[in-house]
């Protein structure tokens, strides 16, 4: 019987040549990482519980300050310092403002076949690059960081067999909100949601990435597209040359498989205050919005922000309506400014904000007030995920949230653009 | 943790997120005892304040969904529930709640036979749940996942086993 590509990476991270759903395995972890979301308290049961002496390899031990940077206040400072001194005591990679922490993986880190686990939910999107990435809470971070290895359940995987492309002003973002709506925020509990079929070869890395990053909102152990020769070549052009290259067998075992035809994707919209409550934008009727944001480790990515330049371009964001941009990461940042994409959202009347999780996850500047409406390229939308327990999140395309900035309400993107 | 306890219920529904248990604006707080007033507090603010020692959460499925944050098993704990019990987790909470000496038990259809204020008893060793006479099985804790949540965690229980 065949392993599917999660099975073979997982197989590779305990040293066998089979493994099966529902095994426990101990596996050795390629990668971890952890940002100041909760780093803070990694450090205090490493150093005052564990009382542990040594990071088990510095060079695969990765913190990245993203989640409050810069810091609002002095509390989250002190995060910062003591995040910042465990880095300099232990010698482990250290980021801090350089971005959303899976998008500086994804950059600096990421190859095919790596098993890597990380204290953040979204770890799953490196699966964009045929990576097993999958997040775990600051105890089991902990211990990944002292000895290298942890303990996992072999899961079961569904299989999102795709096929045909796009049309125009629809987006990898569309079907995976499409996806989590009809399967549900509990649809891939504890599975491996793999991404497979003859429209992969046509998905560029950032809509791969896109699609296994919210895998987690479906309750998915990880997202997975089979690397082929598009990420060889970007990882490649990172500088990184070893990397572990699988396919699912003919023969492998899923769980279930599901059809999508990328031709029949509209915009979609998830309504708060869950993920899987997914309508298209044509069946939202009049929602009129506050404020918009486009960025986070879903959808803050060069592609992202070309799509809102081109609605956004010669024209005005509504009255009274705030638009929010951060890119990625500085390099995403950077080559949005050499494009000319800073100066259309600034011109349009957006502000453009610094490398960070921003406005997804409501820790920093951009929260929103008591009865306000967001749309969001954000991951989650959550009862008071973004600021006030008593407001509203929308999450859609980063087209569907520039066409609604200008409209100022939530606003079908076909037709805008270009 | 006795392997038998009553407690009086809190009910709480489908998809409870982390965000719900404890939202971003709290987590930088200090502690856990300090974050612990807010625990629910979008859903419902008075909550944590309601909660008694040895009470039990009984809520839907998927509970626990969303972010990574451990916080929200250690505040719960904090709280010292008895145990929640709901349909299903999320399974990045599950751990985390075993990790943080929080059990978790699932049932399908307690929830909806249990009103909020109703009193529940665990019995571990028969993996039973009984409201009143009716009993409702739960799946059985293994022994060392059962002595890691009554040492408070996967550290202290780490520490317990090394003698530190």
């Amino acid at each position: 019987m065949g392993m599917t590509i999660g099975e073979k990476i997982l197989a590779r991270a305990c040293g066998k040549d089979v493994v099966k759903p529902g095994e426990i395995i101990t596996a050795k972890v390629d990668l971890c990482m952890s940002n100041d979301g909760t780093t803070h308290l990694n450090i205090d049961i490493f150093e005052k519980k564990l009382k542990g002496e040594k990071v088990f390899d510095p060079e695969k031990v990765i913190f990245i300050v993203d989640h409050n940077v810069p810091a609002e206040s002095p509390k989250t400072a002190e995060v910062h310092k003591k995040m910042r001194n465990f880095a300099q005591k232990h010698h482990v990679s250290f980021y801090e403002g350089a971005g959303v922490c899976h998008q500086i993986m994804i950059e600096d880190y990421v190859v095919p076949g790596q098993l890597i686990i990380a204290a953040d939910s979204h770890t799953c999107s490196y699966g964009g690059l045929g990576a097993f990435g999958t997040g775990v809470g600051c105890t089991d971070l902990t211990s990944i960081m002292h000895s290298g290895e942890t303990w996992l359940m072999v899961p079961e995987t569904l299989n999102f067999v795709m096929e045909g492309n796009f049309r125009q002003g629809v987006y990898a973002r569309d079907l995976i909100l499409k996806i989590i709506g009809d399967i549900g925020a509990d649809g891939a509990t504890y599975k491996i949601m793999e991404f497979s079929g003859s429209a992969v070869k046509n998905l560029t890395i950032d809509d791969r990435v896109v699609l296994c990053n919210m895998a987690v909102e479906a309750g998915a152990k990880s997202g997975l597209v089979a690397a082929d020769e598009r990420v060889i070549e970007y990882v490649k052009s990172r500088g990184r040359h070893e990397m572990h290259l699988f396919v699912s067998d003919e023969d492998a075992v899923y769980e279930q498989s599901y059809a999508y035809n990328l031709a029949d994707i509209e915009p979609m919209v998830a309504i708060p205050h869950n993920v899987d409550n997914v309508v298209p934008v044509t069946e939202i009727g009049e929602v009129k919005i506050d404020q918009a944001f486009i960025g986070s480790c879903n959808n803050g990515r060069i592609e992202e922000l070309r799509v809102a330049a081109q609605i956004l371009q010669g024209k005005k964001i509504a009255p009274y309506v705030k638009l929010l941009i951060s890119p990625a990461s500085k390099e995403v940042y950077l080559q949005a400014l050499e494009e000319g994409l800073v100066d259309i959202f600034m011109e349009s009347g957006a502000m453009v904000l610094n490398a960070n999780c921003s406005v997804c996850w409501g820790g920093c500047q951009g929260v929103i007030g008591e009865g306000e409406t967001l749309i969001s390229t954000g991951t989650r939308n959550f009862k008071g995920r973004a600021g006030h327990p008593n407001s509203s999140v929308y999450l859609a395309s980063a087209a569907t949230v520039a066409a609604s900035a200008l409209v100022g309400k939530i606003t079908d993107p076909r037709g805008m653009i270009g | 943790m006795k392997e038998n306890f009553t407690g009086k219920v809190w009910k709480l529904g489908d998809d409870i997120d982390t965000d719900i248990i404890i939202p971003t604006q709290f987590l930088a707080l200090k502690s856990v005892e300090d974050m612990k007033k807010y625990a629910f507090h979008p859903l419902r603010p008075e909550l944590a304040s309601l909660i008694q020692p040895g009470d039990i959460i009984v809520a839907g499925k998927n509970f626990g969904c969303g972010s990574s944050r451990e916080q929200a098993p250690e505040i719960i704990a904090a709280l010292k529930v008895g145990c929640i019990i709901a349909k299903s987790y999320a399974r990045i909470f599950y751990r985390n709640a075993f990790n943080n000496g929080l059990l978790l038990l699932e049932n399908d259809v307690l929830y909806d036979c249990c009103n909020e204020g109703d009193q529940v008893t665990v019995n571990l060793e028969n993996s039973q749940v009984f409201l009143g006479e009716e009993a409702f099985p739960v799946v059985s804790i293994p022994g060392d996942l059962l002595q890691m949540v009554q040492a408070g965690g996967l550290v202290p229980f780490m520490r317990k086993k090394n003698g530190k």
